[in-house]
């Protein structure tokens, strides 16, 4: 018979902080039923990523694709520690996201692979998840172009006085964007309801942080805003951080934190990750650091699930994401009316999105009339 | 200089359909079309206090405006956000930094939410920085969300064109490189008047835009402006004087000087079909089209460098459109191919005696 109720367990790693008097706890209480939740996201979120690594390679994902194995215990530990109230931006790294947000893994694939079935309908692709009813503002193509709007989110949020606050994330690459540092500039000035969340996977593109950070400590880089480093491979320990920074960015001001995190996959599937490190480094991070793993050994160690409901929960997700996988591919193509919707509402009855149209001659027509 | 050209009549504004609106924004009061007619009550105003005059109402009407820009808490280097401050409360009216990327995409997330972001950029010249925010995420946040999000509750505005002294960054018209990225739309106001209602129909259009003001006619231009809330319709231009031999396209400031181009012409004998743009993207194609199919003949002069300037979409369309109706080939009086010199600014710009020899060429072609 498992244990029931609450169960307190120990984090694994100290956070470290920049002009912070308090930090979040060491410890955290969990339940079954939070522990199964966790986990359970985290595996679909894996082999959701697995797919779609798949699909592109048998070419039925046509665009750029970033996945995001590896890094799956910041976006659910972040998920547990705030609400779908709080704003999220993020980069172009984005499925798990619109995952965590309410969507399906049929409705990420369709956008990955262009179909109707998509967010965007699937105009936007890998890069381009989005979920308005959940506070999702998506993913973003241009590295670091999300922060100052995380900074205008955060804004709203103040000027509604909700009491929520806008996580907006970017990774060690676009730690280097100036923009960043012109959204935490003006975030500090209206003490904006805002965390900056820099996904530490310790490679922007192909150049490692320590090449291309003069101060790789990412959690400092706010200077006069004051930042934290969290475990980003432990779900809960994003989780107890997250807590403590809504309620630092709701009560104080903006706040940075760097969840040191790994992704398994080159930066985009053009990429085969190993040319600027190598695979041994991967394997042992894989072995050590797993953060789908640590989640599972939480479930056992706490003894609140058995090793025969993880594999239950696993068998499961397999079939859903497999399922998944079939309906995306079957799934009908935009219309092609699509091309020329929402590009601009309420036009004039005169107006006409203009292109060339080869069935009549060359120069300018209506491409939609 | 202003007074001279014709002006659509206010009360005709009442026949003009409010954009579709969401949110707070409101629309613009119509009477029914049998009520008789009343004149509204008009001031004389400076662009400067018309557009100011545009943001206090912006403000007023939707309590989820606000303007923020560098500057904005005094009044603004023109002083076009005069006292809204005081009125309204730094929630709402908001300085920023001197760092426009930032600022833009600020607006952009911020009218992400549904609220109206009523940005201001110090200078075009300055909107630069803030291109990649514009064109990438403004732009194409509606179409590339599927319709999930949008900013169109964004409005920039910015000081555009030359003002005699401006040299290399006060003194540009970078509109060509935004009616290149669909999804956006450009507008320029020619006098008080016009930067009032096109101002407040940006507003609350629920599109992202971009207002150009012509900063010369910020205390130049003076007219009658009524008091109150009204809006002129995007994407329409407006034929300022009808004429017969040659139609005449320009925009913002540069409405001007074609419009004496064209009295020097008509000295001549040359009827000129006057007609100011107003929005550059989407522009109005039908009305250029059949002004052209009238006339023959097309000229059209901008601030801008001629080549790729909006002018060259303008004629590339309508030789199009209307290739039986020419006369002529199309005259296009722009810009130099040149940085904007403080030195040579006279020679750089498409002046009056170069429409005016343009007009003449193009008549006795």
């Amino acid at each position: 018979m498992m244990s029931s109720g609450t169960v307190t367990v120990q984090l694994d790693k100290p956070y470290e902080t920049f002009k912070l008097e308090s930090e979040p706890p060491m410890t955290a209480e969990v339940t079954r039923d939070e522990l199964l939740g966790y986990y359970s996201l985290m595996y679909r979120m894996r082999r959701m990523e697995i797919s779609a690594d798949t699909l592109y390679k048998a070419k039925h994902v046509k665009g750029f694709c970033h996945l995001y194995d590896g890094q799956e215990a910041i976006c659910v530990g972040m998920e547990a520690g705030a609400t779908w109230g709080d704003s999220v931006i993020t980069s172009y790294r984005d499925h798990a996201w619109q995952l965590s947000r309410g969507d399906t893994v049929t409705g990420v694939l369709c956008e990955l692979l262009g179909k109707q079935g998509g967010c965007a309908k699937g105009k936007g692709g890998s890069m381009h998840m989005y979920k308005a009813d959940a506070n999702f503002y998506g993913g973003n193509g241009i590295v670091g172009s999300q922060a100052p709007l995380g900074a205008g989110i955060a804004f709203a949020h103040k000027f509604a006085g909700d009491g929520c606050c806008s996580f907006a994330l970017y990774g060690d690459g676009a730690a280097n964007q100036g923009q960043l540092f012109e959204a935490l500039n003006m975030a500090a000035l209206l003490q904006l309801p805002l965390v900056y969340v820099c996904e530490n996977n310790q490679y922007g593109m192909g150049t490692s942080k320590k090449r291309s950070s003069a101060n790789d400590d990412y959690y400092t880089r706010g200077g006069y805003v004051p930042g934290i480093k969290c475990d980003g491979m432990n779900v809960l320990s994003v989780r107890e951080c997250t807590k403590f920074l809504k309620k630092h960015a709701v009560e104080v001001g903006p706040i940075v934190v760097e969840f040191d995190t790994y992704r398994y996959h080159g930066h985009s599937m053009s990429d085969p990750g190993i040319t600027y490190r190598n695979r041994d480094e991967v394997s042992q991070v894989r072995a050590a650091r797993d953060p789908v793993d640590r989640a599972k050994r939480y479930c056992i160690d706490t003894e609140l699930v058995t090793e025969a409901e993880i594999k239950e929960i696993d068998k499961e997700v397999k079939a859903e994401v497999a399922a998944a996988v079939e309906a995306a591919k079957a799934a009908p193509p935009p219309e092609q009316s699509e091309l020329w919707t929402d590009v601009h509402v309420g036009q004039s009855k005169d107006f006409f999105m203009r292109g060339p149209d080869i069935s009549t001659s060359s120069g300018v027509y209506g491409t939609n009339r | 200089m202003l007074s001279s050209l014709p002006r659509r009549a206010a009360r005709q504004l009442r026949g003009v359909a409010a954009p579709s609106l969401r949110g707070a924004a409101r629309p613009l009061s119509t009477a029914p079309s049998d009520a008789p007619e009343e004149e509204p009550e008009t001031k004389k105003l400076t662009m400067v206090a018309a557009i100011n005059d545009a943001l206090r109402i912006a403000l007023k009407t939707d309590e989820s405006a606000v303007v923020f820009g560098e500057d904005v808490a005094f009044g603004g280097v023109f002083r076009c956000t005069m006292g809204l401050r005081d009125e309204f409360g730094e929630e709402r009216v908001l300085n920023m930094p001197i760092n426009e990327q930032g600022l833009v995409g600020f607006g952009i997330g911020l009218a992400a939410v549904g609220s109206t972001a009523i940005a201001e950029v110090q200078f075009a010249d300055y909107i630069f920085p803030a291109m990649d925010q514009i064109c990438n995420e403004a732009a194409k946040f509606r179409y590339r969300s599927g319709a999930e999000f949008d900013c169109g509750g964004l409005t920039i505005r910015a000081p555009a064109q030359a003002v005699g002294h401006g040299g290399h960054y006060h003194s540009q018209s970078p509109e060509a490189y935004f009616a290149h990225t669909p999804g956006l739309k450009v507008v320029y106001p020619r006098d008080a008047y016009t930067a009032k209602g096109l101002l407040l129909s940006c507003i609350r259009d629920r599109n992202p835009c971009l207002f150009f003001e012509p900063k010369i006619l910020y205390r130049s231009s003076v007219c009658d402006v009524p008091t109150g809330d009204y809006m002129l319709p995007l994407g329409e231009a407006e034929v300022l004087s009808p004429g017969e031999h040659i139609t005449c396209v320009a925009w913002g400031a540069q409405v001007h000087t074609m419009a004496r181009a064209c009295e020097r012409a008509a000295a001549e004998g040359v009827s000129c079909e006057v007609i100011d743009l107003q929005t550059i993207a989407p522009w109005d194609m039908h009305t250029i089209r059949d002004s052209v199919q009238k006339t023959g003949r097309l000229l059209v002069t901008h601030e801008a460098p001629l080549t790729a300037g909006f002018g060259a979409e303008v004629a590339a369309a309508i030789q199009d459109a209307c290739f039986d109706h020419l006369e002529a080939p199309i005259a296009r009086v722009c810009g130099a191919d040149t940085p904007f010199p403080l030195a040579f600014e006279k020679l750089y710009l498409p002046d009056e005696l170069k429409i005016y020899d343009a007009i003449m060429r193009t008549v006795q072609y």
